[in-house]
């Protein structure tokens, strides 16, 4: 694997390297000096052509603490907004040398083009791409809900995690659908009719309209954003229904079973889908999320930077070690 | 072709002698921190530390250094799986610290994890044991703790065996095939 474009690309095996390498790059963070010379002399370039804070900031970390130089490219302010052409910067970017583009576009399928139509040698990694895919996120949710469920080892198999919200304009929810199915989780979405995309039944999921159902029998609940930005249409009749139907508050929480976690992608809109008690309760583990997304991308970045060739490997092992 | 050149007698002699002479080098296990190269350093330095606690009946700190980050040959190479790092709590600052690695042969895994340690702190020493040392240093880099000297050919291929990984403690001398060693 050169790039990482779609959760689905990842078997278990692989999906369940990353977790791991992550793990072990956690530890950079509680040491003195937090930064490894494994990327050094590389160059990874955030292009991004929608807005975002924590996704760009957590890539250029991730980049740093590997020593890799980083340049943030954002749309606003650039030649972008002189109508340049994702191809044109693509090739300028090229140009100049980049190892890695790490690249976020409101169009679904941008990193897919940029990886595929020979534009650019080096490595792309989606950060998120219209209402497509976001892996790293999903990526960073399995990493959070494996540490608290499953020790931080191993897959999935068996763990019931909830989905509940605007599944339509998310590519979070897609890519966490993919991911987690593909590392054994039960993944129930939850929202509704009119903000599931059609074409549902075939993902590897069940789908609720009731939130008060599902409840009772999960352990990791996610919580997504109600995407005003990409709402042109009615979806619900106003906020106040929507929370009251699918928010999480208190009353709802309480349902949940002990050791059961509260996720959210983040930003959150508190009082819309989840309400600032639960939010600033201990069960909410968004803070983490965002430390755990450092790691996770740190594990990404030197998978597919850090060695020669075919990028990410699997775990070959050898009997007694010759040296 | 392969032969032995340890057996698990030897390999538990020459634990036994490194316990001793690391003891007698820093007068006594005050302040010893052994860290590991895993995978089959981390082993050796439990076993070793195991044995300093039978001696001096105190406990001595054992912990494990991946240095895989640290290599000068990641680009050479498909990216690995990393192994696990554990550093003891109290930290290594001011601590004498001894690497245990099972081979020592470029001296290239040893600068590497020079590298690590100084990222993680600042030891007041950094001594090296080694279960063999099989000679064809690229660096200037000795090892003060051997178990055996084995003088090799760069076509040889030294594997250690170890009960913890492989079910039993042999060191052997194999006839590599050209350009794998």
């Amino acid at each position: 694997m050169r790039h990482l474009l779609s959760a689905a690309d990842l078997d278990s095996a692989t999906a369940q390297l990353i977790l791991d390498t992550a793990a072990e790059l956690a530890t950079v963070t509680d040491r003195s000096v937090k930064k490894l010379p494994t990327l050094r002399g590389r160059t990874v370039v955030n292009l991004f052509f929608e807005d975002s804070t924590r996704t760009r900031i957590s890539f250029e970390m991730a980049a740093k603490r590997l020593s890799a130089d980083v340049i943030n490219f954002a749309a606003k302010g650039s030649s972008v907004s002189k109508g340049e052409s994702l191809k044109d910067t693509a090739l300028t970017l090229e140009a100049m040398g980049a190892d890695a583009v790490v690249i976020r576009h409101s169009a679904s399928g941008a990193p897919h083009r940029l990886a595929n139509a020979g534009w650019i040698g080096g490595t792309v990694v989606n950060a998120g791409d219209g209402t497509h895919e976001h892996p790293t996120q999903a990526l960073l949710d399995a990493y959070t809900i494996r540490r608290h469920l499953r020790g931080g080892k191993g897959d999935l198999d068996g763990l019931r995690v909830t989905i509940v919200g605007d599944v339509l304009h998310s590519r979070v929810a897609r890519s966490n659908v993919l991911l987690l199915s593909i590392l054994g989780a039960d993944v129930t979405l939850v929202g509704p009719p009119t903000l599931l995309p059609t074409g549902i039944d075939s993902w590897p999921c069940k789908v609720s309209y009731d939130i008060d159902e599902v409840i009772p029998g999960t352990d990791a609940l996610m919580m997504l954003r109600v995407q005003l930005e990409r709402m042109q249409a009615a979806y619900f009749p106003s906020a106040r229904e929507y929370s009251r139907a699918y928010g999480l508050d208190r009353e709802r929480m309480v349902k949940l079973p002990d050791h059961a976690i509260v996720m959210h992608p983040g930003p959150m809109n508190r009082g819309m889908e989840i309400s600032a008690e639960v939010a600033d309760s201990d069960r909410a583990v968004m803070v983490e999320q965002v430390a755990n997304g450092v790691s996770v991308r740190m594990a990404v970045l030197y998978l597919l930077l850090g060695g020669s060739g075919e990028a990410i490997a699997t775990a070959e092992k050898s009997g007694g070690r010759a040296a | 072709m392969s032969k032995v050149v340890l057996d698990d007698a030897d390999i538990g002699r020459a634990i036994t002698r490194i316990s001793h002479e690391i003891l007698e080098r820093n007068k006594g296990s005050e302040d010893l921190i052994l860290l590991g190269i895993p995978t089959r350093g981390f082993p050796l330095a439990k076993r070793i530390a195991a044995t300093i606690e039978r001696i001096e009946s105190a406990p001595v700190e054992v912990g494990s250094l991946d240095i895989t980050l640290y290599r000068d040959d990641l680009r050479l190479r498909p990216a690995r799986p990393l192994e696990a790092t554990s550093i003891p709590a109290a930290g290594i600052d001011g601590r004498v610290v001894v690497l245990v690695d099972d081979v020592l042969y470029s001296g290239r895994t040893i600068r590497a994890a020079l590298d690590a340690i100084s990222d993680i702190g600042r030891p007041r020493a950094v001594q090296l044991a080694v279960l063999v040392d099989r000679g064809h240093r690229e660096l200037p880099i000795r090892p003060d703790f051997v178990g055996k000297n084995l003088p090799t050919s760069h076509g040889e291929q030294v594997r250690v065996a170890l009960r913890e990984f492989d079910g039993t403690d042999e060191v052997t001398l194999l006839d590599a095939p050209e350009g794998t060693a």
